[in-house]
């Protein structure tokens, strides 16, 4: 199994049998990324409290019985994602992880925005009213999409990692980050264009 | 075959070409094209941003104070908080 360096300074040993020493390191390793996660799936920020809670609650748990066969950051990951998604499947937001919306989603897949933004000043591109218009842009995705996304390209997990997580498969995760990926190029083309013209 | 019909059919395959994991005949068909028409060329460079901005905005977060505060104490690792 691939490793990160991160997962590497920690004792699986001293973790399996349940050194709050230890614990209280992966939490401070973790936390701020399962935090960040949990923000943009929920897209509040009491929901992920809740959600990195429970989810180092349940990792304390289930740690004893930690095979070590995914990382151990895969692996909070996927209790993060499940409890976020338990969240949203709560407030009765339509959707499933599983579905397959390929169909649908084909004719989206056209690019359509052809403005070359890349050219933009550093302070344009990362300014506060860019940023907002990052988040809402993620925030329309699905759910399904939206988790793909931010396993694969802000967390930086590998294809592999990103399916073992949500339970999917690769070429599903290949097929959703393209979508996921088309879908926020055509938004921010869309704002950046009309910045262009100003 | 028109251009228009050409494009479409790439863009199947940016993803992986912008991760470097498009097979070698179709990442050359794919650079020969992107030498020949701008509108992809433009495609792909802000595909590559936008994934670019994205991790450059995670970056920037940290977890609140108060938020990593009230985890340990619900953790029980109040004696770890530093
Ligand atoms: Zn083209």
């Amino acid at each position: 199994m691939n490793k990160s360096p991160v997962d590497e300074a920690l004792s699986l040993d001293a973790l399996r049998a349940g050194d709050r020493n230890e614990f209280a390191r992966l939490v401070d390793l973790f936390s701020g990324r399962i935090y960040r996660l949990a923000l943009q799936i929920t897209g509040n920020t009491q929901d992920a409290e809740d959600v990195l809670q429970e989810t180092f609650l349940k990792a304390f748990h289930a740690l004893p019985g930690f095979e070590g066969r995914s990382s151990l950051s895969t692996w909070l990951y996927r209790i993060a994602v499940n409890e976020a998604l338990m969240i949203l499947r709560r407030q009765k937001v339509q959707f499933s992880l599983a579905e397959d919306n390929e169909s649908n989603d084909e004719e989206k897949t056209e690019a359509l925005q052809l403005v070359d933004w890349c050219c933009l000043p550093e302070d344009e591109l990362q300014s506060t009213e860019t940023r907002r218009v990052l988040e809402e842009a993620i925030q329309r995705l699905s759910p399904a999409l939206r988790v793909v996304f931010l396993l694969r390209d802000v967390e930086g997990l590998s294809v592999k990692d990103t399916a073992d997580s949500l339970g999917i498969t690769e070429s599903a995760v290949k097929v959703r980050l393209l979508r996921a990926r088309l879908r926020l190029r055509e938004e921010l083309s869309a704002y950046f264009s009309e910045r262009m013209e100003k | 075959m028109s251009e228009q019909k050409h494009c479409h059919d790439l863009i199947e395959t940016l993803s992986d070409y912008v991760d470097g994991n498009l097979n070698p005949v179709l990442c050359e068909e794919l650079e020969r094209h992107l030498r020949e028409c701008p509108n992809c060329r433009i495609v792909v460079n802000t595909l590559r941003k936008t994934i670019e901005l994205y991790q450059k905005e995670a970056q920037e977060e940290t977890l609140p104070d108060d938020v990593r505060e009230r985890l340990f104490r619900r953790l029980d690792l109040t004696s770890f908080l530093k």
